[in-house]
C-alpha cells in the first residue's frame, strides 16, 4: 500500500483584497493528511476554515482573491501551479468537495440521476447508458431509497439529507483520494446528521479515502475525526489525534473552546465564553493572533509563533510560546 | 405586444366570449388539465414543463390552439388552398364571395382566401426565422455576458442598448431600404432588433444563477465554464426567453406585415399579409374585405401569441408551478 500522504498543504497563504489592500484570510496554513485518515478542521466561523477548503481546490474567487503562497501536493503535483484544463480534470476526479447546503448545492431544474451521470461522463470515458447505469449503483450505494424509480426525479423532491446523499454520491463518483467536506451536516437535522455521518463512515472505509472534515461541531468532531486541526484567526493554532486533543488541549484557545461547550454531566454555570473578539482581519496582530484575548500572554507574544511538535509527542503541535515548550497542560 | 404588468385576463373570460371556437377551447383546455393530472406526475425539462403550463392554462392553451391551426393553414397551403394565389382572372375583379371563392377576389381577380392561405407562410417563415436566430445569438450573448461580467458585459449591453435604440419599423426600414426587400433582409432587419432584448433577458437570470451553490459545486466537480454556461445555466434561463419568444414573434409578424404594407417587404405578386392589405386599401371603400380580412389573420396570429406569452409568464412563475 502506498504510504505517501493524501494531501499535503505546505504554508497555503490566501489573500483577500478589501479597499485595495491585500490582507491575508489565511496565513501559513500547514498540515498533512494521510491516506484512509479522517481531519476534522475546526474553528469558529470567519477562521479561514472554509476558505482553506476553497484554497485547496483553487476555487477563490479571482475578482478579489489571490493565493499568495504555498503549496498544495496532490499525487506530488503542486494543486497551486495548475492550470485551468488541469485543474478542471483533478476537480471531481482525484480530489472533490462536498457543500454545506444540499438544498441549494443541486441545479433545480436538472433530474438528480442526470447531474451524478454528468459527473461520470464528464470525467471518464463511460458512454451515457453506462454512466447512467453506474449513477444508479451510485444513488444505491448512497442509500437513496428506490434509487432507481428516482432516478429522473428533480432536486426538489427529495429532502434535505437526501440531497447531501446525492451531493456525497457525485463527489464519490470517480473515487476522488480526497474529499472536502465543508460543513456537510450543518444544515440538517440531528437525526439526519447521524444517518449522513454515519454513511461518510462506511463510504470512507470501503473506498480508502482521505477526507477532510470542516465544522464547528466538536461533537461531529469527536464521532468521526482520527486528527483534528484547530483554527483561529486564519492560522493553525493545534494539530492533535482526537483523543489527545479532547484530553489534554494544549493552546489556549482550544481550551478555552472546549470549555465554552455545553455538557449534559456538567452545570450550565460551568461554562466559560471567550472573552473579547476575533480580530477583524484588517487588523491582524504581528504576533500571536490570540494574544488579546489569551489568559496565558506574555512579552514574547508581540512575535509570531511557530506550530511545532511538543517535545513529549511529535504528533501534537501547538502554536504558542507559553505551552510549546510543556508542561502546565490542564485538561 | 403586451407589456409586462398588465391587466392578464384570466381564463374565465374565454368561457364568457361563447361561440363555437370556444366550446373546442373548452375542451381542449379541459382534457389539457386531466392529463396534466394523470400523466405529469413530475416534470421534465423546461420545454416538457412549460407543455405542461400551457395545458393547465386555459387563456394559454387556448392561444395555442391558434396559433398551431395557423401554422399549420400555413405550412398545408399548396394543399389547403383552392386556387393559384397568382392567378388572375379580369372578369372577377373585386367580386363578393361565391361558392368557388368563398372569400371573393382582389383587384386582379386573384383567390382572397389562397393568398391568405400562402401569405401565412411568408409571414411565419419570416417571423418564426428571425426570433430563432435572435434567441441564439442574443441568448448567448446574453449568458455570456451575466456569466463573464466586467469589460465584457459593459461593451455587450452597451452595444445592446444601442440596438434597443432604434424602434423594430425603423430597423426594418434601415436595413430594407439599404439592402433590398428580401426575404432574407427582412428577416435580418428583424432579427437586429430582436437580438438585444434577448440578450437582456438571458443576462438577468444568468447573474443570479451563476451566484448560486449549484454552480460552485459544478465548479468544484471539474466542470469547464462552457458546460456551465451550457448544461447547468441555460435550462434555468429558458424560461424567461420562451416567455419573450412568444411575445417576439407576434412583434416580428407585426413587423414584417407593416414593411410590406408600406411597400419594403416581400415584393409583389407574392401574397403577404400585409401587401394584401395595402392593395385591399386601394379599394377600402367599395370593397372593404380586401384590407379586412388579412387584418383579421394578423390580428387573430398576434393575439394567440400574446395568450401564449401571457399564460407562460404565469406558468413559468415558480411560486404558482407547484401549487
Amino acid at each position: 500500500m502506498n504510504s505517501a500522504p493524501a494531501l499535503v498543504v505546505d504554508r497555503l497563504t490566501t489573500e483577500f483584497r478589501i479597499d485595495g489592500r491585500w490582507h491575508a484570510a489565511i496565513r501559513d496554513v500547514s498540515f498533512t493528511v494521510g491516506r484512509h485518515e479522517t481531519l476534522a478542521l475546526v474553528g469558529e466561523s470567519g477562521c479561514g476554515k472554509s476558505i482553506t477548503a476553497l484554497s485547496i481546490m483553487r476555487l477563490v474567487p479571482r475578482a478579489n482573491g489571490r493565493i499568495a503562497s504555498g503549496r498544495v501536493l496532490l499525487d506530488g503535483r503542486d494543486l497551486v501551479q495548475l492550470d485551468e484544463a488541469e485543474l478542471e480534470a483533478t476537480r471531481g476526479g482525484a480530489i472533490a468537495m462536498i457543500f454545506q447546503e444540499p438544498m441549494t448545492s443541486l441545479n433545480p431544474v436538472l433530474p438528480i440521476g442526470f447531474q451524478v451521470a454528468e459527473t461520470l461522463r464528464y470525467h471518464t470515458k463511460l458512454s451515457a447508458a453506462e454512466a447512467r447505469a453506474k449513477a444508479l449503483a451510485l444513488l444505491e450505494h448512497v442509500k437513496i431509497p428506490s434509487a432507481r424509480r428516482r432516478f429522473d426525479d428533480y432536486p426538489h423532491q427529495f429532502s434535505g439529507g437526501m440531497r447531501q446523499r446525492v451531493m456525497i454520491a457525485m463527489a464519490l463518483a470517480c473515487k476522488p483520494q480526497i474529499v472536502l467536506a465543508d460543513e456537510p451536516t450543518t444544515a440538517l437535522d440531528v437525526t439526519i446528521q447521524a444517518q449522513v455521518l454515519a454513511l461518510l463512515a462506511e463510504l470512507k472505509a470501503e473506498t480508502g479515502m482521505a477526507l477532510i472534515f470542516i465544522t464547528h461541531n466538536l461533537g461531529v468532531v469527536a464521532s468521526i475525526a482520527d486528527r483534528v486541526a484547530v483554527m483561529y484567526a486564519g492560522d493553525i493554532v493545534e494539530t492533535a489525534p482526537v483523543t489527545t486533543l479532547f484530553e489534554r488541549p494544549m493552546h489556549p484557545y482550544t481550551e478555552a473552546l472546549l470549555s465554552s461547550i455545553p455538557r449534559v454531566d456538567r452545570d450550565a454555570g460551568d461554562l466559560k465564553p471567550i472573552a473579547g473578539q476575533v480580530p477583524p482581519i484588517t487588523a491582524m496582530p504581528a504576533g500571536c493572533r490570540y494574544a488579546d484575548r489569551c489568559p496565558l500572554r506574555i512579552e514574547r507574544c508581540a512575535t509570531r509563533p511557530p506550530l511545532v511538535a511538543l517535545p513529549s509527542d511529535p504528533r501534537h503541535e501547538v502554536r504558542c510560546w507559553v505551552r510549546a515548550g510543556e508542561p502546565g497542560a490542564s485538561a | 405586444m403586451s407589456e409586462p404588468g398588465a391587466a392578464r385576463p384570466e381564463g374565465t373570460t374565454v368561457h364568457a366570449s361563447g361561440g363555437a371556437d370556444t366550446i373546442v377551447a373548452e375542451r381542449l383546455a379541459a382534457r389539457g388539465e386531466s392529463l396534466a393530472h394523470s400523466t405529469m406526475p413530475r416534470e421534465r425539462g423546461a420545454l416538457a414543463r412549460l407543455g405542461a403550463g400551457i395545458r393547465r392554462h386555459k387563456m394559454a392553451s387556448f392561444g395555442a390552439a391558434i396559433v398551431v391551426l395557423v401554422a399549420l393553414s400555413a405550412i398545408f397551403a399548396p394543399w389547403l388552398s383552392p386556387h393559384d394565389p397568382l392567378e388572375q382572372d379580369v372578369l372577377l375583379r373585386l367580386a363578393t364571395p361565391s361558392a368557388e371563392f368563398p372569400l371573393g377576389n382582389d383587384s386582379f381577380g386573384r383567390d382572397i382566401l389562397s393568398r391568405i392561405l400562402w401569405g401565412g407562410r411568408v409571414s411565419l417563415y419570416v417571423s418564426t426565422a428571425a426570433v430563432g436566430i435572435a434567441i441564439v445569438i442574443g441568448g448567448a450573448l446574453g449568458i455570456l455576458a451575466g456569466y463573464i461580467g466586467g469589460k465584457f458585459d459593459r461593451i455587450v449591453m452597451a452595444a445592446m442598448d444601442v440596438l434597443l435604440s432604434f424602434p423594430t419599423l425603423v430597423m426594418g426600414l434601415l436595413v430594407v431600404a439599404m439592402l433590398g426587400p428580401t426575404v432574407g433582409n427582412l428577416i435580418l432587419a428583424i432579427t437586429l432588433t430582436a437580438v438585444a432584448p434577448f440578450a437582456r433577458i438571458a443576462r438577468a437570470p444568468t447573474l443570479t444563477v451563476k451566484e448560486r451553490d449549484f454552480i460552485e459545486a459544478g465548479r468544484a466537480l471539474g466542470f469547464s465554464n462552457l458546460r456551465l454556461m451550457a448544461v447547468h445555466i441555460l435550462p434555468n434561463v429558458l424560461d424567461d426567453i420562451l416567455v419573450m419568444a412568444a411575445l417576439w414573434l407576434a412583434t416580428a409578424i407585426r413587423t414584417e406585415a407593416s414593411l410590406s404594407f408600406i411597400g419594403l417587404g416581400v415584393r409583389p405578386p407574392t401574397a403577404t399579409w400585409g401587401g394584401m392589405i395595402r392593395e385591399g386599401f386601394e379599394n377600402i371603400l367599395d370593397s372593404p374585405w380586401l384590407a379586412i380580412l388579412p387584418s383579421l389573420a394578423i390580428l387573430i396570429v398576434m393575439l394567440g401569441l400574446n395568450m401564449i406569452g401571457d399564460g407562460l409568464r404565469d406558468t413559468s412563475d415558480p411560486r404558482l408551478r407547484h401549487e
